[in-house]
């Protein structure tokens, strides 16, 4: 997957998270928590379906590169599964 | 063969749309099965049945307005509903100014209606009159010795919704209601809720501060060991914690009727949710305190889903016996939140921050604190009781492991 179609899976993801979000206005350099009313539960959530649809393990170490849209799709791309 | 009405989903609830009908005419339905969908002011419920049987008849269509205690169905049930383990009555100790350590001295609360004697009703009534929002002390028995009955709890129920303008039909097509106008009547109901009992219920307000560091470093280890989907938040930690404290101070895990404090059986935290539309809700955790902290994050986890999607049980709403709130991914630093009747007490925790803490008398270490309130009715607990449940809330998360 391309850095963009990336981008596009996890903004679909937020999206079931936070339904009445307006993903079109998602700043990508911005923390999602400063544009978005997600709390803890969202978080965790979010890095459920993330790990779900990208099959990669994210250790807790590692929610805080996942905070912005460009650092959720650098992390998801450096950790991609190489296709066989 | 019972008339099934329309449950009392909490203190802040007069009446309820009946959305939709769940079972067919003739259809068995099963205890814990769900009947039909009501949408209250707050949330759609999905109404469960406590006992079995069969339908027999629909009183009412979807799209109604019914008051609470209005008959909805007619159920045949396949016996009288058992018994539940009844709670607890216990005497509630005086409020002395200045008095150190107050005893166990029953006093009667000059505030609220007395009952002349002791209530002599049946669990199962009981159960109903807390279910529909009747008040045991204003019915009249029928049974033997003066005992109160489930029927005349029912009676009691339908006279009250007799006595409200009548069933008011909602409009046949069931639009959803306009997003602004359930905020609005939220609003309304969280209002007449808290103002009810900021005027009916002396509150006292505790807090302290907990050293958070034991609980985080071993949630943190833990954690590595769970996959993604089943690691934990720190809230779990806190909701067990206040849990296993309630059965150190039991009179904190109760409700207050009839002018009687009614310590419960069952330990069922309720969890303040903040919907996305703005406003919270707070379901039950049933058996917080006998679940393993993963079963507690998975139940939670649920809860906090059907919460925000509007899909809850009225199990959920009817249950809670003590509400916690935690307002620290907000910034706040400590919660004096009010109490929501008939509960008699709130749990309010801030938020986790790094500060100084002295440590073993001998310096200054930074460690990450967290302000744990309660707000607690003075007429059924007093401030020594309060501080007793506070430090074993603050004991239990010393020892995480044990949670």
């Amino acid at each position: 997957m391309t850095n963009q179609d990336i981008q596009k899976s996890v903004l679909r993801i937020l999206g079931t998270i936070a339904p009445e979000a307006d993903l079109s206005s998602i700043q990508p350099g911005v923390a999602f928590r400063d544009q978005l009313d997600l709390d803890s539960m969202d978080i965790l959530n979010f890095v459920i379906a993330l790990h779900k649809e990208f099959n990669v393990d994210i250790p807790e170490a590692d929610y805080a590169k996942l905070a912005t849209l460009e650092g959720c799709a650098a992390y998801l791309e450096s950790h991609q599964t190489s296709p066989a | 063969m019972a008339e099934f009405l329309m449950p009392h989903l909490g203190a802040d609830m007069t009446e309820g749309v009946l959305r939709a009908w769940r079972k067919k005419l003739g259809e068995r339905i099963d205890r814990g099965e769900i009947i039909a969908e009501v949408e209250t002011d707050k949330a759609n419920i999905e109404v469960e049945v406590f006992n079995g049987g069969v339908v027999e008849k629909f009183l009412v269509d979807p799209g109604t307005r019914v008051p609470v205690g209005a008959p909805l169905a007619i159920i045949r049930y396949d016996k009288e509903p058992a018994a539940v383990a009844a709670p607890k009555e216990i005497p509630v100790p005086a409020v002395a100014a200045a008095a150190p350590i107050p005893v166990a001295v029953p006093v009667t609360p000059t505030a609220l209606p007395v009952p002349a004697g002791r209530l002599h009703i049946s669990p199962v009534a009981r159960k109903l009159a807390a279910e529909l929002g009747i008040d045991p002390a204003t019915v009249t028995p029928s049974g033997p010795g003066g005992r109160i009955t489930r029927e005349d709890i029912e009676r009691a129920a339908k006279a009250r919704a007799a006595a409200i303008p009548a069933v008011l039909p909602a409009a046949p097509s069931l639009p959803a209601p306009a997003v602004s106008d359930r905020q609005a009547r939220m609003r309304q109901t969280i209002a007449a809720a808290m103002a009810r009992s900021k005027r009916e219920i002396p509150h006292y307000y505790l807090s302290t501060t907990v050293n958070l560091k034991r609980a985080l470093d071993w949630l943190n280890q833990e954690n590595l060991k769970r996959s993604v989907e089943d690691r934990l938040l720190y809230g779990v930690l806190l909701l067990k914690a206040v849990a296993l404290a309630l059965r150190e101070v039991p009179e904190l895990n109760a409700v207050w009727e009839s002018g009687k404090l009614l310590v419960k059986p069952e330990i069922h935290v309720g969890v303040a949710i903040s919907l996305r539309q703005g406003g919270l809700i707070a379901p039950a955790l049933h058996l917080t305190d006998k679940k393993s902290l993963g079963e507690l994050m998975k139940d939670f986890r649920d809860l906090v889903q059907r919460a925000r999607a509007g899909s809850l049980r009225s199990s959920e709403l009817s249950d809670s016996t003590i509400t916690v709130t935690s307002l620290g991914e907000q910034g706040v630093e400590g919660v004096f939140g009010i109490i929501y009747p008939p509960q008699v007490a709130l749990v309010g925790f801030g938020r986790v921050e790094d500060r100084p803490w002295v440590v073993d008398g001998q310096g200054l270490a930074v460690r990450p604190l967290i302000t744990a309130t309660l707000s607690g009715d003075h007429r059924v607990s007093d401030g020594h009781r309060g501080g007793v449940f506070l430090n074993a809330v603050d004991r239990w998360l010393q020892q995480p492991e044990k949670l």
